[in-house]
């Protein structure tokens, strides 16, 4: 006899990505489920702790077109990173220098793109680019100037408000690895901040979150929804709360039946 | 007012109540983020040693924020009761460690929560080790009621957490299912929806009722939304059994939760006039967690500890059901480890319990913290020696709509078994009918689903 007391309603798993009907030993979970956990805690934990290759990153969008700066927050190192968010939104004074002499004779521009490590660096090294590859034609096909790009080690969302502002763009996006979930370790954001500089607040951004194709957004449909509201930021001048308020509601019903529940009379 | 404290040669002051609360407080990041916490190892003992000498009757004169400011300053101190207070009224904080450790009983413990205020019991916390604090909390009993009764001796109950990133109806039952025939749920069932729209809200409420009668099952639901769409969703004839609220320490975060203490009462008044409780009307589940202050901006240079426990004086004036520290929750920079959070969650469950709330834990990490399984194993082994009320319930510790890593239903099994805790009695007699537990308290739930249940579901492959 096994000692596994397996779980034969995982049909429901068909409609939920949790982890149910995993089985038991004793009162434990089947070593099998155990160390599927393990690997996904552990894949998650890497992507937190893994440094982003700046460099690598560099030379991918170079190919891109516009100038690429590699610039740090004010953080020293991840330990530090992760308890002082404070620091990560804020550029080493050097870099901002830096970057406010890059603007030279170019002037200013619409847009100002920075690639920020976030929380999960394996999200930027896995999607930055190839969203990139999609979204800068899109914005110079919509007639936007590009400031050159950023890419920040150690930075938080944002630190995009004073890249902005020192690149004199009228607008900012970051593209940030998000919060690593367990099952997503590489879940890129993008966030869109009109009129970027330091002081502005989180009600003043709107988020493209989850892109990570194949199980999360597309880039296609990231690229989509990103130039919707850049078109949108730049003609009513402002981005956030009010911005996302033209989103479309979907009227859901009252109630939704539920597939594998019998139907019972004169009940609920 | 001052306070000295002589270490040898070296004399430290701190200017008042809340900066010596905050140097007195075992090492956490947030402090640190809020540029509060000791400098030293050697000036968190000194504040320590000078907040042993602290006379609690110094607490009713000294706020930590101002009275005329702060609605919870008013609350705590308004509500005060002198007569409660009188047994420890001569007593000075390490003095009153002493009592609590040597002489009170429960009988003495539960006279004595109007008499104490949330900052008594925080300062009396930072003075103690995890022992203490378990053995304490262990001695206080608080037992609430709705359809079932929590916290009562021999008993730990759990909220069965069915997520859903979308909030898919099917994808929530499918999870429920899988939890009570775990045993989970007799805490609540209770889900977070990843959208606040009211009408989706309303949805859920619909699905609860509807499980919750199907199978009789004597627990209660809810849907963890803002009070506010609560409140909406009541108006439109929504079945609600429990209003569910984030509520912090001060009135200022409290705000920025979009929330104050009227709307409070009449989402309380609301909520019980629907008179859906049989056994009881204990109808506000609250959730609080160390941090919420700061990261809203509105902490006044007072300890994220402190803060916390005023958050239970919010707690209480309104009788809840439950009281959840999502401890884990909140990210590194609050508490940074496996050391803190646990730390942390265990002055909670005591301040909580000292206060006489009902309080559970959501035993939990984020992933960029320092912090994994084993850290979770420790802490809710001691958190239920210490007699905390209620944990978590969710599939395989994963959860999958807010990205963090919780208990599972067989983390709850685990820890029943280990020191012989059983379900709310209602809930384990419905267990026992349903032939999920056997009477010694095991699981028995086999490969399949047990007869009386399979019969109201449709299974595809093998099943029933």
């Amino acid at each position: 006899m096994s000692d596994i007391t397996r779980n034969r309603w995982d049909s429901l798993r068909q409609y939920t990505p949790a982890r149910i009907a995993t089985g038991r030993v004793g009162h434990a979970q089947p070593t099998r489920a155990q160390l599927q956990f393990q690997l996904d805690h552990a894949r998650a934990r890497d992507a937190v702790w893994h440094p982003l290759d700046s460099a690598q990153l560099a030379e991918r969008l170079l190919k891109l077109g516009p100038p690429v700066l590699r610039v740090n927050s004010e953080v020293s190192d991840r330990a530090q990173y992760l308890q002082r968010p404070d620091l990560g939104r804020r550029l080493a004074r050097a870099d901002r220098s830096r970057l406010e002499s890059a603007v030279g004779a170019a002037g200013a521009a619409d847009v100002a793109i920075a690639v920020v490590d976030g929380l999960s660096s394996i999200a930027v090294e896995t999607h930055a680019a190839p969203l990139l590859e999609r979204l800068l034609p899109a914005l110079r096909d919509n007639g936007l100037k590009l400031a050159p790009l950023s890419i920040v080690a150690q930075g938080r969302v944002a630190i995009g408000d004073e890249i902005g502002e020192a690149l004199g763009a009228r607008l900012s996006l970051v593209l940030i690895g998000e919060r690593p979930g367990l099952s997503s370790p590489d879940s890129l954001g993008l966030y869109l901040t009109f009129g970027p500089r330091r002081g502005r607040v989180d009600a003043e951004r709107n988020c493209v979150s989850n892109i990570r194709p194949p199980h999360g957004l597309d880039y296609e449909r990231a690229v989509e929804t990103c130039l919707y509201l850049c078109r949108n930021a730049l003609q009513r001048r402002l981005s956030g709360v009010q911005l996302k308020d033209d989103s479309v509601v979907v009227d859901s019903p009252r109630t939704q039946r539920v597939p594998f529940f019998r139907d019972t009379r004169g009940r609920g | 007012m001052p306070f000295h404290s002589l270490i040898g040669s070296h004399s430290y002051r701190f200017d008042d109540l809340r900066t010596l609360l905050a140097k007195a407080t075992p090492a956490r990041s947030g402090d640190y983020l809020a540029g509060i916490g000791a400098a030293s190892n050697e000036e968190r003992v000194a504040a320590q040693w000078a907040l042993a000498e602290v006379p609690l009757a110094h607490f009713l004169q000294e706020a930590v924020i101002p009275y005329e400011e702060d609605e919870v300053t008013r609350l705590i101190l308004d509500s005060h009761d002198r007569e409660a207070f009188a047994p420890v009224a001569h007593f000075t904080v390490g003095e009153l460690r002493n009592w609590l450790l040597a002489s009170a009983d429960s009988a003495a413990l539960a006279a004595l929560r109007p008499g104490l205020t949330p900052e008594m019991a925080a300062a009396v916390s930072k003075l103690m080790r995890v022992q203490d604090l378990i053995s304490v909390a262990r001695k206080c009993r608080v037992t609430t009621a709705f359809r079932n009764r929590i916290g009562l001796p021999g008993r730990f109950s759990t909220r069965l957490q069915p997520n859903h990133p979308t909030d898919d109806v099917a994808g929530i039952a499918a999870s429920i299912i899988d939890g009570l025939l775990y045993g989970s749920g007799d805490a609540v069932i209770g889900i977070n929806p990843a959208s606040d729209n009211v009408q989706a809200v309303i949805r859920l409420n619909h699905l609860l009722e509807d499980v919750i009668r199907r199978f009789s099952i004597p627990t209660q639901g809810c849907v963890l939304t803002h009070v506010s769409t609560t409140l909406e969703a009541i108006a439109r004839g929504a079945p609600v059994d429990l209003c569910f609220q984030s509520i912090a320490g001060t009135q200022a975060a409290n705000t920025g939760f979009g929330i104050d203490l009227a709307l409070l009462r009449e989402a309380q008044q609301a909520t019980a006039a629907l008179g859906r409780g049989t056994l009881g009307n204990n109808v506000m589940y609250f959730e609080t967690g160390q941090g919420s202050a700061l990261s809203a901006g509105a902490h006044h240079g007072v300890d994220q500890q402190t803060l916390e426990a005023r958050a239970y004086a919010v707690a209480r004036a309104f009788e809840p059901l439950l009281v959840n520290t999502v401890v884990g929750f909140i990210g590194p920079e609050y508490l940074y480890d496996g050391k803190q959070i646990a730390r942390a969650a265990l002055e909670d469950h005591f301040c909580g319990k000292l206060l006489g709330l009902p309080m559970g834990c959501d035993i939990c990490y984020t992933n960029h913290a320092e912090a994994d399984q084993d850290d979770m194993d420790a802490l809710l082994t001691q958190f239920a020696v210490a007699g905390g009320s209620f944990i978590m319930g969710v599939p395989g510790a994963d959860d999958i709509m807010l990205n963090y890593q919780s208990t599972s239903f067989h983390d709850a099994l685990y820890i029943r078994e280990v020191l012989g805790l059983r379900p709310a009695p209602e809930f384990e007699r419905w267990l026992l009918e349903q032939g999920i537990f056997d009477d010694s308290g095991r699981l028995v739930t086999g490969e399949s689903p047990p007869p009386a249940l399979a019969a109201q579901l449709k299974l595809t492959g093998g099943t029933a």
